[in-house]
């Protein structure tokens, strides 16, 4: 997921380039207003490119980080069945990371530079996962929930008119269905189970439904980058569009689960057909982003290790491979 | 501390047999036979393929996006090479 709301800053300027000719700019733009596909060989304004490189790598980094939360109930995964399952849903994150991260590669940066961004702690990724799964219900809420908000936020990306992110999306959205409906399954046997389950199940949910709601990103009132982006086709729908068909998805969910959304605000607007939510904690998901989550420097320190333990196989493959090279020649 | 770059390979994948190899996305991987097995892991996990190719990406040579009017401008402009330009009458029957 995960990149809306997450296009934030990482310390680089994305004003106008003054050294591009008006005339390319406009014709840059009659391309995107024709719907037309922007490809990695295509001119394309620098801040274009930077604003490209920021969330897809955003988005990739969140993808990796967010193997970490899910990865650590595998071994303790109620049964067999579970187990395979959250295993897949685990390696399919991976899988997006990967193919994001070479998404973001097609523009210009390497692997390593966007992976040294994340490990060094300078590139963003989404708040969410830098809350804690304390319970197995929350391996279900997160399913639900988390890849469920995904979802919402990946579709319309699929569109994008850069093309090989919208290629990666297109992949990536054809794999969330099954996240989703695993996670809602589990959410489902517990709500239907003992008094103990269903308490676990209402818990996870009483914790993960805001930083859900934050994961579509700050209000259109103080997004960022919302318009330009919108101009460009980055981004189709704001972050409170987005929250907003997210909330009236879930709240029949949840009802059917019999579990209750812990929004004592929570109201239907029978002239808009809306789900209105009480008011969001925006201190709360500013301090995440900026690193004061429950989980964030376990979460860094985690990749951290993975890639430093990993070190050794890269240049055993490395060595290996020239090597090989070396004799063939 | 940026160590020396995984290289970079575009991975195509046979999806049934009797079709063609088609571009997927790309893998790093250090040799030919590790990008194959990443290819597998990151593309194939639900069965989209039954055969693999990895190329180098730096062995591909592509045309300049700038160049696409001279390149392919021809191709469009010529409506005598399709069979719709030429006259046949209805009595003869499908040709
Ligand atoms: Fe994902
Ligand atoms: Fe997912």
């Amino acid at each position: 997921m995960y990149s809306q709301g997450l296009d934030q800053r990482d310390g680089r300027h994305d004003g106008a380039n003054t050294a591009e000719p008006a005339e390319a700019l406009a014709r840059f733009q009659a391309r995107i207003d024709a719907e037309e596909k922007i490809e990695a060989n295509d001119w394309m304004p620098d801040a274009y490119r930077r604003t490209l490189i920021r969330q897809i790598s955003q988005h990739a980094h969140s993808e990796i980080v967010g193997m970490g939360p899910e990865g650590n109930w595998i071994t303790r995964a109620p049964s067999l069945r579970r187990k395979a399952a959250l295993l897949a849903k685990v390696q399919d994150e991976c899988g997006h990371g990967v193919y994001l991260y070479a998404a973001a590669e097609t523009l210009g940066v390497s692997r390593e530079e966007l992976v040294d961004a994340l490990l060094e702690g300078r590139a963003k990724y989404s708040s969410i996962f830098n809350y804690p799964t304390l319970t197995w219900a929350d391996i279900g809420a997160v399913g639900w929930l988390v890849d469920g908000a995904a979802i919402m936020n990946q579709i319309p990306l699929c569109r994008c008119s850069y093309g090989p992110y919208a290629r990666a999306m297109i992949r990536v959205c054809k794999e969330e269905s099954f996240h989703q409906r695993q996670g809602f399954e589990i959410m489902l046997t517990l709500s239907r189970g003992t008094a103990a389950q269903q308490a676990m199940a209402q818990d996870a949910l009483d914790r993960l439904w805001w930083p859900v709601l934050m994961m579509f990103g700050p209000p259109d009132t103080d997004s960022q980058h919302s318009d330009q982006s919108m101009r460009w086709k980055i981004k189709r729908f704001t972050n409170d569009g987005l929250r907003q068909k997210f909330i009236d998805a879930t709240v029949p969910q949840a009802q059917y689960l019999g579990l209750t959304i812990p929004d004592p605000a929570l109201r239907f607007d029978d002239a808009s057909g809306h789900w209105i939510s009480g008011p969001i904690d925006w201190a709360e998901f500013r301090r995440v982003l900026a690193g004061g989550g429950p989980c964030n420097r376990e979460r860094l320190e985690t990749r951290r290790r993975a890639h430093a333990e990993g070190a050794w196989v890269r240049a055993a493959a490395q060595a290996h491979a020239a090597r090989h090279e070396a004799k063939a020649a | 501390m940026t160590e020396s770059p995984m290289r970079l390979w575009e991975v195509f994948i046979r999806a049934r047999n009797g079709l063609a190899h088609q571009h997927v996305g790309s893998i790093h991987a250090a040799d030919a036979e590790m990008a194959v097995q990443a290819a597998r892991d990151t593309y194939t996990r639900r069965g989209e393929g039954l055969s693999i190719w990895v190329v180098p990406s730096a062995a591909i040579a592509a045309s300049d996006p700038a160049d696409q009017s001279m390149l392919f401008e021809p191709g469009t402009t010529k409506p005598y090479r399709h069979p719709t330009f030429y006259i046949v009458p209805e009595e003869v029957g499908h040709m």
